[in-house]
């Protein structure tokens, strides 16, 4: 097994990041420009594609994913198609749920993703429970699960580490800590959290459970170290946590995300200070497309033009996906009575 | 037709199910309840000890990690213990696992169990002697099961288990553990959502659930020595409700007593009758009547427990006012 990616996939990856991001600009498009298509509060994976995608690039077909609210960036990660995720987002009955779920529920059941709890801490009991159910049944499938770092504040997320770590599931948790300063990214700093332990990872840790602190914006190390651990856990030596150190994307401002200065612009990579001033140091040193696009150009791996035409790739296939999306029918009012019970 | 125990009847819906579905596991060991009779419970941990997990006490973890299995290939029964304790897991019970199947228009389902021992138990105080059943009712996506009988208890916890793809509430009142029945063994599974008339009458109609039907059957039989017909029945099922026979018997009777071991208000017994109210009110001869627990939690001492615990007394009170 390598632990590196052939320059193919390298430059899959990047793409793959582009078109998470460059959907979750749409989406933001969708609440602020096209007549309140949200409606509510969502969230936007800007800024931790690397986390995420590396993440389900180490996992098979038959793996499960569980995830959060923040879940747009984890079913596009997984492989789903930005149409449907952009239409379930905006209620339509061609999303994964019909327009069901929207923003908070991007379910996807072919993608192994059967539940999106938008509540905190809620995935973590799931997915132990997915990982019950492959030790019961005797698959070697592993058991994912995405959430943030206020995760560890609810009692369900200590609850269910507990009993995976007494019972030896075939999971790896997944903390996405995206209050971490650049400088802190790194093994041995502090996180920033409404935590009284001094480190995330020492409250996994007190559990027995092996844990990793990873650079979450560097897709090659997030790639590396999941690779690894998925094989692990298949092969039983679960469970796992993963401290995926992140700085936040500075649009991601509370509740209601903003593109400070319009959309990403790939040129901000090779040139961080023709960003708006609130984003260079982010662009610098956080950015995991900016970090991906400006080491390849630098290792020779890839032009800028080709790293450009990913971009135009990603740009297109977003804009058709939010077409297709704001041109699907709405569900019938009635279809509300729908589906209650099996 | 074998005589038995509520709890032997129980325990062997439990081993059938055990038996016809090796998707079937059980968490947590509880089954046998405060006081029930050990014996009962025994052959499920002697035949099938390898299908339970003993959880840490956490019933917020325990129950979601049930749910999780469920949606992903197994079919658990959760023993909670007492009802009072599902308040802990309440996040996932409601907000987890009656969202699965709607959320995802019918892709995905979660087909479980919470089995919970509820109700006035003697001496519970304040915090072991609730009923959940009204609260769950109030969660669209759950089943609740409530049986009142041995034979009720077998059949219906086949079709939880079995049959429903649905999570279900499965409402066991401590005090019909010792209770006795006759149980057909070649009977399949009880549906959902089939009431019983369990005494026929004319006078009055007693719509009782769980442990009140044997209280109700009970003011029945002395309501009769006073000359008045009463009908009990037992709807086995809240969700899914059997709205026809409970209607077809106010139709006959004309009068309804309400009788439920819930609070009384938005609690099970204000739904019956809002029912009734609504798509029977033409039948009615005289005002719904309800025996339930008043708004107050659950006192210790005998006497105050007594005051406030539905009786047959408290249904034979109700029915002579509004059958004179």
């Amino acid at each position: 097994m390598s632990t590196e990616l052939s320059a193919t996939r390298l430059r899959d990856t990047l793409g793959r990041m582009m078109l998470m991001r460059r959907a979750e600009e749409e989406v933001i498009d969708l609440a602020f420009s096209w007549d309140d298509q949200i409606r509510g509060h969502f969230h936007v994976y800007i800024g931790q594609e690397a986390s995420g995608l590396a993440s389900c690039m180490a996992l098979g077909p038959n793996d499960y994913v569980f995830t959060t609210h923040r879940n747009h960036g984890h079913v596009l990660a997984r492989g789903g198609e930005p149409g449907p995720v952009l239409a379930e987002i905006i209620g339509r009955t061609t999303g994964y749920n019909k327009g069901r779920g929207g923003t908070f529920h991007v379910i996807a059941k072919h993608l192994g993703i059967l539940q999106t709890s938008a509540i905190v801490g809620g995935c973590i009991p799931l997915a132990a429970g997915a990982a019950f159910s492959i030790k019961t049944r005797g698959t070697d499938q592993v058991s994912l699960v995405f959430f943030g770092d206020g995760v560890l504040e609810e009692g369900a997320f200590h609850e269910g580490i507990n009993m995976a770590s007494l019972w030896k599931l075939p999971i790896i948790f997944l903390c996405e800590n995206n209050s971490v300063p650049p400088e802190g990214r790194r093994q041995g700093q502090y996180p920033t959290s409404s935590l009284a332990a001094t480190q995330i990872a020492d409250i996994p840790r007190a559990m027995n459970i092996e844990t990793h602190i990873v650079d979450g914006s560097d897709v090659r190390a997030m790639w590396a170290l999941l690779e690894e651990l998925v094989a692990r856990t298949r092969a039983g030596e679960g469970p796992f946590f993963v401290e995926s150190r992140l700085t936040k994307w500075p649009g991601n401002r509370g509740q209601f995300p903003e593109l400070i200065g319009g959309r990403y612009q790939i040129a901000w990579a090779w040139d961080p200070e023709s960003a708006d001033p609130a984003l260079q140091a982010w662009i610098r040193e956080s950015d995991p497309i900016s970090l991906l696009a400006r080491s390849l150009v630098d290792e020779g791996q890839l032009s800028k033009d080709e790293v450009e035409a990913l971009d135009a790739a990603a740009l297109k296939e977003a804009a058709e996906a939010k077409a297709f999306a704001l041109d699907s029918p709405i569900p019938a009012p009635e279809e509300a009575m729908d589906h209650i019970f099996a | 037709m074998t005589w038995m125990t509520y709890a032997h009847a129980l325990s062997l819906g439990l081993q059938e199910a055990l038996e016809a579905d090796e998707r079937v596991v059980l968490m947590g060991a509880g089954f046998g309840g405060f006081r029930a009779d050990p014996k009962a419970y025994a052959p499920i941990r002697e035949r099938f000890g390898d299908r339970i997990t003993n959880p840490p006490i956490a019933e917020l973890g325990y129950c979601g990690i049930a749910i999780g299995a469920a949606l992903t290939g197994l079919r658990p029964i959760v023993a909670i213990g007492t009802g009072s304790f599902s308040y802990e897991a309440f996040a996932q019970i409601a907000n987890e696992a009656p969202q699965a199947y709607y959320g995802t228009r019918g892709q995905v389902t979660c087909p479980i169990v919470f089995h919970m021992r509820t109700g006035i138990r003697g001496a519970g105080a304040l915090q072991h002697s609730q009923s959940p059943q009204s609260l769950y009712w109030n969660t669209p996506g759950l089943e609740i099961v409530v049986p009142g009988s041995p034979a009720d208890a077998r059949g219906l916890m086949k079709t939880a288990v079995l049959q429903s793809d649905n999570p279900t509430i499965f409402i066991d009142h401590e005090h019909l553990q010792t209770i006795t029945g006759e149980v057909d063994e070649s009977q399949d599974a009880i549906p959902f959502g089939v009431a019983e008339v369990k005494r026929q009458g004319s006078d009055v109609t007693i719509v009782a659930t769980s442990v009140m039907v044997y209280r109700a059957l009970e003011a029945a039989e002395r309501l009769a020595g006073d000359g008045i017909s009463a009908e009990v029945v037992d709807p086995r099922t809240l969700v899914p409700l059997d709205k026809g026979t409970i209607l077809a018997s106010v139709a006959k009777t004309g009068r309804v007593v309400v009788a439920d071991e819930t609070q009384r208000s938005c609690g099970v017994t204000a739904e019956i009758a809002a029912i009734i109210a609504e798509e029977g009110f033409e039948s009615l001869k005289a005002p719904i009547k309800r025996v339930a627990i008043p708004d107050v939690p659950i006192p210790y001492h005998a006497s105050e427990e007594a005051y406030i615990t539905p009786s047959v007394e408290g249904i034979i009170a109700a029915a002579n006012q509004i059958c004179r």
